[in-house]
Parts: structure tokens; C-alpha cells; sequence
């Protein structure tokens, strides 16, 4: 089922709304909306960034979670202390799947949990005393570390303690940069606050320490922005970079260290993947230090190939030639996977909704292999992500901002389409109802899907769901009508 | 009075960005845009508008400045 028009899709989402008392199906109409290309400016049809209504099903996150969990955690070398009580940082720990070279606990930190575990004393004397206590301690268990972040939980906002004056302190007696971040959950509407609050305290404590430097650079040197390494997806990229011809200079930051990050500013071209959580940090580097930024996209070969031109279209001429080679190169390797997948795939149809930027980012790559996104939504997007992805979905499709529980599965139920791309939270509900589930956030513990090794994997990963034969076993033997038992035994898996 | 930035794109034309909120929009209208004077009052595309005092062009883009709020289309 596909191809709904304009006013089908109107009517369901007016369907879907029936449900809500007056007041919060007034508010939620705001969010929910049929794209239309011809549309500039995202606003007049859809809100974002607002408030969760209580009493809906939100997936969002905290601003603890943009920080620590997204911003700051993949940086291997530095420790990165989950300051208050010891959940947010234990339940986070190590979920994200940032991959990166280095032996654990010894010179990198990435998958290790550091908590200052406040106790009821914490919250009534203050903490600044054992976040002085853990600084040491840590400086003296982990003498290899590079640096520590202190990740403010919730409490630490509400009782006032002084954390950038402990961070001061602390950083002159080990000698090494403590960075405080102000990033409480109760922050913002959602982790979007929290991208921006982990990258203003990389702005002022982190970016200018090696300003004035001596630094051995080329002409080709560049940054990637916001690829968190996820299955090793900045490892995928960062090869198409150097094979035309680029030097990365810094990963931001999956497997990324703090000296990277300091010597960003350094660059030519500033390529950012993830607009939503790093553009901050961009725009910082673009004033102060005049470094252009550039948003690519790596999913898919389509966009792979027009990224690539569009990064070379800032250098000379041997970066350009390099750009058609690496291309080139791909080229028959990619026909060779959309030769194996499209029969299998042609038509399929697909719902999305993820985080930052992968509900418009990966619309390339399903087209590629011949299927087709007929609703997508972010969590925490504002308004200038809907501007770029309205111009990628179809006409008439679905958009939903913030979508509830309730929603996204009355969504689901009516357009049914063959996949929904989504996250943990969602995957067995929709098993459930027996529809495929790719998890979008982690890749479903696969991965890499950027770059054009991530596509051959990304295609493998989505025939995978949609073919498997258990969708056709939901039903049991006796409930089953004797046709479909026929019809369920005709499909061999080829 | 509110942080803004206002970036120049590779056609020439301005864009506004207020980092507070996460807005970014096209600055439509600007009210002084000559080589003594650049600022006063500007119009974006969503139809807000602010004022940035008068002052000579910013010697390169962007550039991070103070703006009054005249009208905010929210």
C-alpha cells in the first residue's frame, strides 16, 4: 500500500486524532503533517521543538543524554564522570555503540561507567567535595586519561553545587583539562538542548587551547563533524575521505581524542554529518576562525557520490579527479549490490523515525534500492531540519514531529508499510504486529551503513528483515484459513 | 537585546541565525546595505524582525552581534 494522496493522508491523521480530548488533539495537529515540495519553509505546517504534552508516549531524551551520551561520551581518551546518582550514567553505559581503537581502561574510556553515585548526604551537604575526591581518585587509578568531563546529572543543577569551580581547582592539581558541563536533565524540551549546552562547553574550554600552536598542516586538511562512529561508521567514511585525497585531521567525535577536537580548529573545511548536534560547534568555528562548514550526507551511493563532489567542489583540482576516482572505483561494486537487492526490494515501502538526522539522511539509500519512505519523523528536530526534509520525501507523505506511542502505531497500522526504521522501544511492538523493524539508531547491532562499505551491509541488513520467512508464521496453523496455509507454503527464500 | 549571527551565503545574500532558540532564517529585507552604513532594521523571512544598530559593513561573515527584537513571529 502506497501512494496515498493529499487528503487520504489528511484524513488520517484527522482519524488518528479522534482519540484526544480537545485541548492536547489541538496541540498535537501542530506536529503532525503532509509534506508538500513545493513548500519553502517548514513552519507553516509543522511544529517542532515544543514541549512533550504529559501523558503521551514520548521517546525523547534529556539533555544529560545529548551531552554525555552523544556529544562528549565517544571521546575515547578523556573520563567522563556521570555526576549525581549513579542511573543515568549505568543505564547509558556503553549503549550507543561508539567504536574505537585503544585498550580499555587503560588509555581509552569509552564503554566504562564513572559516577560520583550521590547518596541522600550528597544531596543535603553538596558534592563538591566528592567530585574533588573522584577527580584524584581518577587521575590516580587512570593516570594515562587525557583529560575528564563532569556530566551533570539532575540534582547537581537543583541544589546549586559549584562544579566549574571544583573543575578549576581540580584541573591545576592534575594538571590536565577538567571540562564542567551544565547539561541536567531537566534542561530543554528533549537532548537537542543538550547538544547545544555539550557544545558550548567545548567552545569555551576545549577549542582554543592550542590556538597559536604550531601545527603542520596541508591544504587538504578537514574535519568530520558529527559522525559518532556507530558501528564504525566514521571509520567507513574517513577512507573515502583519504582515498580522494583529503588528510582528516579530527573525528568529532566517534574514536575522536581531545587532541583532535583542539586541533579542529586548524582545518580547511569543517564537513559536518550530523547537523542537528554539532551545527553549533560549525558555526562557532566559521566566525571565529573562518572555517567553512559543509553538510554531506554518506548513506546510499547517490548521495555518497553527490557529497563527495560537492567536498571536492572546495579544493583544487586533484582533489576533484580524486573524488571521480574513488567514485569510479565504487561504482561497480555498488551496481553489482543494487543488482542483488532491488528485485527483492523494488516497491517496498517504509516508515521512519529516529533522532538527528536519519530520517532525512537515509530517504537516499532506500531509493537507491528501490523502495520507498512514505512517512518520516524526528524526535527532537527544530524547524530547519524539516525545511531540508521536506525537499527530499515525496509529495503527500507523512511527517511527524515528537510522535507519540499511540500515533506512530495507528500510523503504522493504516499505511502498513514493509519495514518501519525506528529504535528499541518501537522494534517488538511492530514485530509484534508483524511488521519488520530495522533499529535506526543502532543499526540493529550491525553496521557500518555510511560510506559505500556501509551500503553493502545496509541493503544485506534490510533484505534480511523483510525476507525473513517468520513474517508469513505469525498466524498459527489454526487460525489460518486453508488458502493462506497454501499460500504461506508457495514463497521458497531464494 | 538577543545574541544573533548573521552569515552571508556564496550568492550573496544574508541569513540570520539566533542561537537561543535555534532559529535560522533569511534575512529578506535590510534596512541600510552600503558601504557606510549596514544594519537598522531587518526583516526575516518568517516575518519577524529586529534591529541592529547602524554600523559600517562587518568586515567578513559571520558574524556574532546584538539585536532588538521588533517583532518575533512565533
Amino acid at each position: 500500500m502506497s501512494a496515498l494522496t493529499r487528503e487520504e493522508t489528511e484524513a488520517l491523521i484527522q482519524e488518528v486524532l479522534e482519540v484526544y480530548p480537545e485541548k492536547a488533539k489541538k496541540d498535537r495537529a501542530k506536529h503532525l503533517a503532509v509534506n508538500d515540495q513545493a513548500e519553502e519553509q517548514s513552519k507553516k505546517c509543522i511544529t517542532s521543538n515544543r514541549k512533550s504534552l504529559p501523558g503521551v508516549m514520548t521517546i525523547r531524551g534529556c539533555a544529560y543524554a545529548g551531552s554525555k551520551g552523544v556529544v562528549w561520551g565517544p571521546i575515547k581518551d578523556m573520563i567522563h564522570i556521570s555526576h549525581g546518582p549513579v542511573g543515568c550514567g549505568q543505564y547509558s553505559r556503553a549503549g550507543r555503540r561508539n567504536y574505537y581503537v585503544g585498550t580499555t581502561g587503560v588509555d581509552t574510556f569509552g564503554t566504562m561507567n564513572f559516577t560520583s553515585d550521590f547518596q541522600e548526604k550528597d544531596i543535603v551537604f553538596g558534592g563538591d567535595k566528592k567530585l574533588a575526591k573522584l577527580i584524584n581518585e581518577v587521575e590516580l587509578l587512570f593516570p594515562l586519561h587525557k583529560g575528564i568531563s563532569v556530566q551533570s546529572e539532575c540534582p547537581i543543577g537543583l541544589i546549586g553545587d559549584d562544579i566549574e569551580a571544583v573543575s578549576k581547582k581540580g584541573a591545576k592539581e592534575i594538571e590536565k583539562p577538567i571540562v564542567p558541563v551544565r547539561c541536567e536533565g531537566f534542561r530543554g524540551v528533549s537532548q537537542s538542548l543538550g547538544h547545544h549546552i555539550a557544545n558550548d562547553a567545548i567552545r569555551d574550554w576545549v577549542l582554543d587551547k592550542r590556538d597559536g600552536q604550531a601545527f603542520e598542516s596541508t591544504p587538504y586538511d578537514v574535519s568530520i563533524i558529527g559522525d559518532y562512529n556507530i558501528g564504525g561508521d566514521a571509520w567507513a567514511s574517513r577512507i573515502l575521505l583519504e582515498e580522494m585525497g583529503l588528510r582528516v585531521v579530527a573525528q568529532w567525535s566517534g574514536d575522536g581524542t581531545l587532541a583532535e577536537m583542539e586541533n579542529t580548529p586548524k582545518v580547511k573545511l569543517n564537513l559536518l554529518h550530523c547537523y542537528r548536534s554539532m551545527n553549533y560547534i560549525s558555526r562557532h568555528m566559521e566566525e571565529k576562525y573562518g572555517i567553512p562548514w559543509l553538510e554531506y550526507n554518506f548513506f546510499g551511493p547517490t548521495k555518497i557520490a553527490e557529497s563527495l563532489r560537492a567536498i571536492a567542489a572546495h579544493f583544487d583540482d586533484t582533489i576533484k579527479a580524486g573524488a571521480e576516482r574513488v567514485i569510479a572505483k565504487y561504482q561497480p561494486m555498488m551496481e553489482a549490490v543494487i543488482a542483488k537487492y532491488k528485485p527483492r526490494l523494488q516497491g517496498k515501502t517504509v516508515m521512519l523515525y529516529v533522532g538527528g538526522l536519519r530520517p532525512r539522511h537515509v530517504i537516499g539509500a532506500y531509493e537507491d534500492l528501490g523502495m520507498e519512505v512514505i512517512g518520516t519523523g524526528y524526535e527532537f528536530a527544530h524547524n530547519d531540519d524539516y525545511d531540508r526534509t521536506m525537499k527530499e520525501m515525496g509529495n503527500a507523505t507523512l511527517l511527524y514531529d515528537d510522535v507519540t506511542g499511540f500515533e506512530l502505531e495507528e500510523f503504522v497500522k493504516k499505511l502498513k508499510p514493509d519495514l518501519v526504521g525506528s529504535g528499541i522501544k518501537e522494534k517488538y511492538v511492530f514485530q509484534k504486529m508483524g511488521i519488520p523493524l530495522r533499529q535506526m539508531h543502532s543499526w540493529d547491532y550491525s553496521g557500518p551503513y555510511h560510506g559505500y562499505d556501509g551500503f553493502a551491509i545496509f541493503a544485506r541488513d534490510m533484505d534480511m528483515a523483510i525476507s525473513n520467512p517468520c513474517w508469513s508464521k505469525l498466524v498459527p496453523p489454526w487460525k489460518q484459513q486453508p488458502e493462506v496455509v497454501e499460500a504461506a507454503e508457495l514463497p521458497k527464500a531464494a | 537585546m538577543a545574541n544573533i549571527m548573521v552569515r552571508k551565503d556564496a550568492a550573496g545574500a544574508y541569513s540570520f541565525y539566533l542561537p537561543k532558540r535555534d532559529l535560522e532564517d533569511a534575512i529578506v529585507a535590510m534596512e541600510f546595505d552600503s558601504s557606510e552604513k549596514w544594519g537598522g532594521e531587518i526583516k526575516l523571512n518568517n516575518g519577524g524582525a529586529y534591529y541592529i544598530e547602524p554600523q559600517l559593513p562587518p568586515a567578513r561573515f559571520p558574524i556574532s552581534l546584538r539585536a532588538k527584537r521588533l517583532d518575533a513571529a512565533e
